[in-house]
């Protein structure tokens, strides 16, 4: 699962996407998914909010992942 | 007839056709916001701003944003654009702008545009400093 990093969340991986190896610990839904990342990278813990991207669109904790959906990390906007 | 909805992310802003790109002939209130790099922030000088975006999925909110507005006050025209790279003091780097019969209609909206980009469209900011450099509300 190929999973685009934006920001802060850039910077806390140090590369601009990454690929988490798809096997039975592969995250079935976007909580999932945060929960690996937070303890794969502390310093997402400690952010005002991170949120997850499924196919260009905010997704809920419940969402299911997909083979083939592309996935994003939201962590704090601050445009303008 | 000119789009109804302009929703762009661009390397320059431009602010200076918002203008002609707002005007309709039904429309007597036409008003927009821009926003610039301010030289401080709590007294500490800042150098340039550094924008980066999710760049499909800010499209895509800027248009729901824009929708919204249309919907919620009978816009004839809305415009949002944001600028990306390295901006430095005083330059535009956001301009929202709405137009309407009156205009209680396009004050409102153009409040609303600006607010609800804050808050969603995934664009990021880093403050550049003389020795550091921050993400903008990364940490609570």
């Amino acid at each position: 699962m190929e999973v685009l990093l934006f920001g802060i969340a850039k910077d806390i991986v140090g590369k601009s996407s990454f690929h988490l190896p798809e096997e039975e610990s592969f995250p079935k839904s976007v909580f999932e998914l945060k929960e690996r990342l937070k303890s794969m990278f502390p310093e997402f813990g400690k952010l005002s909010s991170l949120a997850v991207a499924v196919n260009s669109a905010y997704a809920e904790d419940a969402e299911i992942l997909k083979e083939g959906d592309e996935i994003a990390i939201i962590p704090p906007v601050s445009g303008g | 007839m000119k789009d109804t909805i302009i929703v762009e992310i661009v390397d320059t802003l431009d602010t200076s056709k918002v203008f002609l790109e707002l005007s309709h002939p039904h429309c007597g209130g036409i008003c927009v916001f821009v926003g610039a790099v301010r030289e401080f922030t709590d007294n500490e000088e800042v150098i340039a701003l550094e924008f980066e975006t999710y760049k499909s999925m800010a499209l895509l909110e800027m248009g729901k944003i824009a929708q919204e507005a249309v919907d919620t006050w009978k816009l004839q025209k809305v415009i949002i654009r944001h600028a990306v790279g390295v901006k430095e003091v005083e330059e535009p780097v956001v301009v929202v702008g709405a137009s309407s019969a009156h205009r209680d209609a396009s004050f409102e909206a153009c409040r609303f545009l600006i607010d609800t980009l804050k808050k969603r469209v995934p664009i990021w900011k880093k403050e550049m400093f003389k020795n550091k450099s921050v993400w903008v509300s990364a940490h609570p």
